[in-house]
């Protein structure tokens, strides 16, 4: 049996084709994909993520057990702002990906999805010897992202709300707002390289804040689903867990040693991550375009142009706002400079690909 | 959620279309299958003189979110293809019937299994349950 958010009956009355993400059944669009991309890129697109998990976790050592647990530095991450981790494993591979928000005396961490299990299992094996406790909120709260360039001025002239000086909230700054009558966090954070906000409630109100946010500016947030959530990451080179990221690569490999802070103190995976970036790696996540005629998927080969394996893309798609096939992959380091050419594998015929700058779209968060 | 399903069309259970002209036959994808895909942004379709298998991959169609092999209903050597998708394809989402047509078959003998309309929509129907 599939789960299923608190705005399941909400998301089949606005038509949406719902599938499987994660043991989850969500909404992969409302009106079409690329109509749903270009509404978060240019004005407003309202996104259900109540799939992902929500952790809290408080106590005398909440501090030292995140810091043992995640390879950022909590202690840097001021009071009322949110800041991106990883959790590894001993060897380095990458547990997942999450954010943590510091919270007046606790800590939320907001995991993936398809991990919640997993990630929580994880904490609890870890929590022994810290005066810590780690409550799942995940089915006690609603979760959505108000993402694009038009959100602020929007969530600003919500009714019933604290939210007119929402402008002056920092880029990943959270704090506590009344919302359409109803206590929000609200979080300057999110996953599509627009400024935007992410908004954590109680879950019995998850319908009134649905249709409330997308009524703001007379209709003009669009409903958005996980079709376009995945275009909009993909542009920005956000890593999807189970695309770029898994137990089986490691941060530096993905481009992501500027979250290992391997100077903060001992935590998990410290030993094995500093040897990886000690010795190199030796292989990247790269971006690349198609020159030849071809669009490369989550899962193809990429070649040597002499012919030889020598990889895999983790995901392509043709990109709404650019206009053109593009994807990542990890490469060899020699082939990971921009300007290399390999060859992506598309229904067994080799397809020529360059490598170009990462991001293809330049996020344009508020700072 | 109902789709359009003409009355004077064949269908296979990979959701391709038929219409019989003459001794020729025109192929495309359904209402369903274009909904199911979403907007498509890249067509792939065999060359004029080429030949298609029933029951094999002909071409590809591709959104944004997938990527999908398009299934010959019959077989027969292709006489035309519409080549206008190279540049433009949604007509296969707007007009999946007419403007989004894809290739003129003519039939050598061999066919999967085809629906009529009701039957098609009947399987249809199931496929959303």
């Amino acid at each position: 049996m599939l789960k299923r958010t608190p705005l399941y009956n909400a998301h089949l009355a606005m038509g949406a084709r719902m599938v499987e993400f994660g043991g989850w059944e969500m909404p992969v669009q409302y009106r079409g994909i690329i109509e749903e991309h270009h509404a978060a890129r240019n004005r407003a697109g309202l996104f259900d993520i109540s799939h992902m998990g929500r952790f809290m976790v408080r106590g005398p050592h909440a501090e030292g057990f995140l810091q043992h647990m995640v390879t950022c530095n909590v202690a840097a991450i001021p009071l009322g702002h949110a800041g991106y981790g990883l959790l590894c494993r001993p060897h380095g591979g990458i547990v997942d990906d999450v954010f943590i928000y510091h919270l007046p005396d606790e800590f939320m961490v907001v995991v993936n999805a398809a991990n919640r299990a997993k990630d929580w299992e994880w904490f609890q094996q870890h929590a022994t010897g810290f005066d810590v406790e780690i409550e799942d909120r995940s089915e006690r709260w609603a979760m959505l992202a108000l993402q694009g360039p038009q959100a602020e001025h929007l969530l600003a002239g919500a009714e019933d709300s604290t939210t007119a000086e929402i402008g002056s909230l920092p880029f990943h700054g959270v704090a506590m707002t009344t919302l359409f009558g109803q206590n929000a966090l609200i979080a300057r954070t999110g996953y599509t390289g627009e400024d935007g906000f992410e908004i954590f409630f109680e879950a019995a109100h998850a319908e009134r804040f649905w249709y409330g946010l997308l009524a703001l500016g007379d209709n003009a947030v669009q409903a958005c689903g996980l079709g376009a959530r995945d275009s909009l990451r993909f542009e920005a080179c956000l890593a999807l867990y189970g695309h770029e990221i898994d137990e089986t690569i490691n941060p530096y490999e993905a481009r992501l040693g500027w979250v290992v802070k391997l100077d903060k103190g001992d935590f998990i995976g410290r030993d094995a991550l500093q040897a990886i970036e000690q010795a190199g790696v030796s292989r990247r996540l790269v971006g690349f375009e198609m020159v030849g005629k071809g669009i490369a998927r989550g899962g193809y080969q990429v070649h040597r142009v002499t012919g030889e394996p020598v990889g895999f893309v983790t995901s392509g798609m043709p990109s709404p706002t650019l206009g053109r096939p593009l994807g990542m992959a990890y490469v060899p380091t020699d082939l990971s400079s921009e300007g290399s050419e390999f060859d992506v594998m598309v229904r067994e015929r080799p397809v020529r690909a360059r490598v170009v700058k990462m991001p293809f779209y330049k996020p344009r968060y508020k700072r | 959620m109902a789709y359009n399903t003409p009355a004077d069309l064949r269908y296979s259970k990979t959701h391709e279309w038929v219409r019989q002209e003459g001794d020729e036959v025109v192929i495309g994808i359904t209402d369903y299958a274009q909904h199911a895909l979403g907007d498509v942004v890249y067509i792939e379709l065999p060359a004029v003189g080429s030949t298609i298998t029933a029951g094999e991959p002909f071409g590809v169609v591709e959104s944004v979110k997938a990527s999908s092999d398009l299934y010959a209903p019959l077989s027969g050597e292709v006489v035309a293809v519409n080549t206008d998708l190279e540049s433009d394809q949604a007509p296969i989402n707007n007009d999946p019937y007419g403007a989004g047509w894809m290739l003129r078959v003519r039939p050598s003998g061999a066919s999967e299994e085809l629906l009529d309309a009701a039957a098609y929509a009947a399987f249809v129907a199931e496929i959303e349950q």
